[in-house]
């Protein structure tokens, strides 16, 4: 009985210290919780998820204080990655968020005054111009992120769809049904 | 599997078989029986500006203007890219988006030419290329717009400029057309042997090689006759060689290896074995523009399938693909469809207003018969067909299982951009699942992302820099103000009168250089610019402060 | 839109491929006809009703239609496979039990037609023969030495009634697996044992000529293009080397190559069990590990199991390793320099 113990006692002792050399030794580095989540967040840096940038956000994901499912530029794609890397189910988008097409906001040059409010909102710096001149937004680096919107106090800035081009298009999933197979 | 060795061809060159490959019926002979037929001058062309790989040429014209037969109407742009000419003479009606040909039916920039009927064109003279710097012909057949015609449309100039470091020692014709139904290399080297041999003389000048093969495979008989008979002539050593008829075997990297046994590395060109591969037609028109000066203003087209005249048409780029089956007869009854491009690898045509451009080889006009609905596709049985018919050796059904889950990782893991989207593997599935399909969305998804990946990783290093500013903007200010207010206390501390509380006479002097400075702000800053105002300028300023007013009323707050 | 390629190849397609693996099983099922008597027709019949009535439960429960997969023809391969594994003239829920984890449980559980993990036919011959061994081990003597041969009528009778007036002594004998196994407990020597009358020429009575024309139609299906013959070749020789090793390390006590490739089910499992694309590896050399490391289990589990036949539980096990095989076998792409590995 005695002898029993100590071999299974020493086994088990022998097998933990090797797995917790394993575990030193055999260490993959590996980037930080909110670095993975920062990484599928789109970096519209928009806000809607009630925290001020994608970063925060991560961050609070990080901690559990926040839920996966507040980002609509992500889309359901990026709540699904975020299930993934976390381990938890997938859940519909937050109640009161909605996805909408990617867009990118345009100035009417004709009637911005140039007050630099929406300079100073916009998350990316992606708006030049200066006080008293017209504002332009550059097309490239805008985020879509509608946050230059409400600041503008001539209602100048409007979203505008970004079309499907030739060089932008992309070959669909080839959808077929088995079920309606006949 | 190793290289199985083949029979010899008829010249003796031992040939390499690649694995894998397909045998469709061939259908060629429908559309061989007539020569070459020229296209009358038609009243509309429309020339789109991305008729090649890489970026789209700019427009040179605008609407109203005249141009002539050869005229540069579209400036290549940057370093890979090609010149779009006027195919014929006459005015410009627009320069806008117009349906071109491509699988997503999605408008381009075209230049829309009314034709004259003068057909007049601008002066072209050949130019002597043995005497030329490399640099100067390179640039030359890029301002005649030479794209590869095999479909790929890579610019030619590009191509016989393999670099430094890359010696080529082969250059490879290819006339193996192995796609079904299409016929257009096999008439061009029927009529124009000697013509290809020209031009394949200046490419191997220009890419410095010694070995010249033409790959032609053996159900063109004709074809490799006339192309012998040229070589005899050619002025330099030319080997016609007959290949095993297997699609795909006139796949660049497959012909290449059937002719040398050389094998392109997974994810390179076959220039890094040293074999350069051109197709037959672009010799062919590489020839015209350096011995006549003549830009690519057209290309021979094969419209065959369900048509009353199918054959091999010489078609001015911009003809509308309307224009062409009406002059190949029109479509007989219960056609169901165009697909531009052979039927393994061609697409559906969405909009016949579309034009033919220098990468549409063959227009087939399809019916039910010829062209059966497929069948209902069943789920994947991994019976491996897909892998035994792969030229590429991949695991297909493997590929088609992660991207069909979307996991697009393990797709790629499984070689996924090794696929030549050939389409033996959909040809050969007893379940019949479009698996090409699955591999052009996977492709195309991945890409997307990597563009989305790297606009987010911009858009966080812009952020994130925003910040790191408002921060160091809000430090120094913090900074800036704890330094006044000191200078401030030490002012006050030295004026304040005797008797009188320090700490309220410095809180007055305080209040008294804000109001100072305020006042000299209302006074000294003044905009600029709105001095000196034309009364245009002067009416619009009006006008955006009544906006504004009317802004600030709506909103209720200012 | 589907897109390239805009035509397809007519000689292939999912029902052709099951036509003629079922094809080739016909002359295999005439011998066992002509060997053991006509019950084989009614144990078929069974397999393939009850496959098809599991078949259309379950893709009714599925919401699948029923008419492209009933046609398919892979429940029916299933059943026709099943029925010529298990013996004839047992009670038909033994039938019905099979089929029902062969179809319901292996094949749609895991999703249906192609999303098998494991072969349908032979989960159903293991959960019959672990749960029901005296059923699974009443095999049909052949004709010349079964004293009583039931005809067909007496086959639907003893198949749906039980064994009411025949005693089971009258028709069924031990199969020569069997036989081996029990005269070597008994201490006689494999060569002794292979005297007795349930040995033929170089296997079981019968059951050696079945095996040959099992043969017969694996070789028809390699010519036709059915199967490769990577699995088959490598099955064969698995079983043929093993057993030979252990020949030589004890020649008194075993059977020999020759005898355990044309016993038990090895020729069915070579060419049409251990060939089940779905469940097979699908690389070229992982074929033939696959194939081999089969062929080697089955003589392993004939010779030190439990259990009298290997093929069934080696070629389930080998299932198992079909995704670890594939993913370390994976073919040299055109122009690469070295075989792919991809993330596990």
């Amino acid at each position: 009985m005695l002898s029993a113990l100590l071999i299974l006692g020493g086994i088990g002792l022998v097998l933990g210290g090797i797995l917790g050399w394993a575990a030193i030794r055999f260490r993959v580095e590996d980037d930080p919780l909110v670095e993975k989540i920062d990484a599928i967040l789109p970096q519209t840096q928009c806000g809607q998820c009630g925290f001020p940038g994608c970063k925060p956000y991560a961050e609070a994901i990080a901690k559990g204080e926040a839920d996966i499912n507040k980002c609509p530029p992500g889309g359901d794609d990026g709540i699904r990655r975020m299930a993934e890397l976390l381990g938890v189910e997938p859940k519909p988008l937050g109640e009161g968020l909605a996805h909408k097409p990617k867009s990118v906001a345009v100035i009417d040059e004709n009637t911005c005054i140039g007050c630099t409010l929406c300079i100073q909102a916009c998350p990316v710096d992606a708006i030049v111009g200066a006080a008293k001149q017209m504002h332009t937004i550059i097309e490239a680096q805008c985020t879509g992120c509608e946050l230059c919107l409400p600041p503008c106090p001539v209602d100048c800035i409007s979203m505008v769809v970004i079309r499907e081009e030739i060089d932008s298009w992309k070959w669909r999933y080839p959808v077929y049904m088995l079920k309606q197979a006949a | 599997m190793g290289a199985r060795e083949q029979r010899p061809g008829a010249g003796g060159r031992r040939l390499h078989a690649f694995n894998g490959g397909v045998h469709p019926e061939e259908h060629k002979s429908v559309s061989t029986s007539r020569p070459i037929q020229p296209l009358p001058l038609l009243p509309r062309y429309v020339v789109p500006m991305r008729q090649h790989i890489g970026n789209p040429a700019a427009p040179l014209v605008q609407v109203g203007d005249k141009v002539l037969k050869g005229q540069m109407i579209g400036l290549p742009e940057g370093a890979i890219s090609v010149a779009v000419h006027a195919p014929t003479s006459g005015t410009v009606l627009a320069v806008g988006h117009r349906p071109v040909t491509h699988p997503s039916g999605l408008p381009d920039i075209c230049v829309e030419i009314e034709a004259d009927g003068e057909d007049r064109a601008v002066a072209m003279a050949p130019v002597d290329w043995r005497a030329m710097e490399p640099g100067a012909l390179r640039a030359h057949l890029r301002d005649m717009g030479l794209a590869g015609l095999g479909g790929a449309v890579f610019p030619s100039h590009v191509k016989l400029d393999p670099g430094k470091e890359r010696k080529i020692h082969t250059l490879i014709l290819n006339g193996a057309e192995c796609e079904p139904w299409i016929t257009c290399d096999d008439l061009t080297m029927r009529h124009h042997a000697a013509e290809i041999l020209a031009g394949a003389a200046v490419m191997r000048h220009a890419l410095g090689c010694e070995t010249v093969l033409v790959g032609i495979e053996d159900n063109k008989p004709e074809a490799q006759a006339a192309m012998r008979a040229a070589a005899e002539h050619a002025g330099y050593p030319v080997e016609v060689v007959a290949v095993p008829t297997r699609y795909p075997g006139g796949g660049g990297k497959q012909l290449a290896y059937t002719l040398t046994g050389l094998a392109t590395p997974s994810g390179g060109l076959t220039t890094d074995v040293g074999v350069q591969v051109f197709n037959v037609g672009t010799a062919y028109a590489l020839h015209r523009a350096v011995a006549l000066g003549e830009p690519m203003l057209s290309r021979i087209v094969t419209v065959t399938g369900h048509v009353a005249r199918p054959g091999n048409y010489e078609v001015r780029i911009g003809t509308p693909i309307a224009d062409l089956l009406a002059q190949a007869g029109g479509e007989l009854p219960e056609a169901t469809g165009l697909i531009i491009g052979g039927p393994m690898m061609g697409f559906d045509l969405p909009e016949t207003a579309a034009p033919v451009v220098k990468a549409v080889n063959c227009v087939i006009v399809k019916d039910r018969l010829l062209f059966p609905p497929p069948p209902a596709p069943l789920p994947c049985i991994r019976c491996g067909a897909c892998a035994r018919a792969c030229p590429a050796d991949l695991q297909p059904f493997e590929m088609y299982w992660y991207a069909k889950a979307k996991d697009l990782g393990k797709a790629q893991a499984y070689s996924l951009f090794d696929c030549i989207e050939c389409g033996c593997c959909g040809y050969v599935c007893p379940s019949h699942i479009p698996l090409v399909g699955y591999y052009r969305f996977a492709k195309s998804e991945i890409w997307a992302r990597e563009q989305e990946k790297a606009a987010a990783d911009a858009a966080r290093a812009r952020h994130e820099f925003r910040d790191f500013r408002q921060e160091r903007e809000k430090r120094e200010k913090a900074e800036k103000f704890a330094a006044k207010a000191k200078e401030t206390l030490a002012a006050t501390t030295a004026t304040a009168e005797p008797g009188e509380d320090p700490e309220a006479a410095r809180k007055k002097a305080i209040l008294a250089a804000a109001m100072e400075k305020a006042r000299q702000a209302k006074e000294g800053v003044q905009p600029k610019n709105i001095d000196k105002l034309t009364a245009a300028q002067q009416k619009e300023i009006e006008e955006i402060e009544a906006r504004r007013a009317r802004a600030v009323e709506e909103k209720g707050t200012p | 839109m589907i897109g390239s390629p805009h035509v397809v190849s007519e000689r292939n397609s999912v029902r052709l491929v099951m036509a003629k693996v079922m094809a080739a099983l016909v002359p295999a099922t005439l011998a066992h006809a002509w060997f053991f008597g006509p019950g084989i027709w009614v144990s078929l019949l069974l397999c393939l009703l009850f496959g098809l009535f599991f078949e259309a439960f379950a893709l009714g429960m599925r919401g699948y239609p029923l008419k492209p997969f009933l046609t398919d023809g892979s429940v029916l391969l299933t059943g026709w496979l099943l029925a010529l594994s298990l013996p004839t003239l047992a009670p038909w829920w033994l039938y019905a039990v099979g089929m029902l984890f062969a179809v319901l449980v292996a094949k749609h559980l895991y999703g249906g037609l192609g999303q098998n993990l494991f072969n349908p036919a032979m989960v159903g011959y293991a959960v019959l023969i672990i749960s029901f061994p005296t059923h699974m081990t009443q095999w049909p003597a052949p004709g010349d030495l079964a004293i009583h041969v039931p005809g067909l009528a007496e086959a639907f009778d003893l198949v749906f009634a039980g064994q009411g007036s025949i005693s089971p002594d009258a028709y069924t004998s031990a199969t020569p697996l069997d036989s081996l196994r029990t005269q070597l407990l008994n201490g006689k020597t494999a060569a002794e044992a292979m005297t007795q009358p349930p040995f033929g020429y170089f296997g079981g009575k019968g059951g050696e000529m079945v095996a040959v024309m099992v043969l017969l139609g694996g070789v028809l299906m390699l010519m036709n293009g059915v199967i490769t013959w990577r699995i088959p070749a490598a099955f064969l020789g698995g079983i043929a080397l093993t057993a030979l090793v252990m020949q030589l390390i004890d020649p008194t006590r075993q059977a020999g190559p020759l005898f355990h490739l044309f016993s038990g089910a090895a020729m069915l499992g070579a060419f049409f069990i251990a060939t089940d694309p779905v469940s097979a590896s699908t690389t070229p050399r992982g074929q033939l590990i696959y194939g081999g490391l089969a062929g080697m289990l089955t003589v392993l589990i004939r010779v030190f199991g439990g259990y009298p036949d290997g093929v069934a539980f080696s070629v389930l096990l080998l299932n198992m390793a079909v995704p670890l095989i594939d993913t370390y076998t994976q073919p040299r792409v055109f122009g690469a320099s070295a075989p792919r590995r991809p993330r596990v």
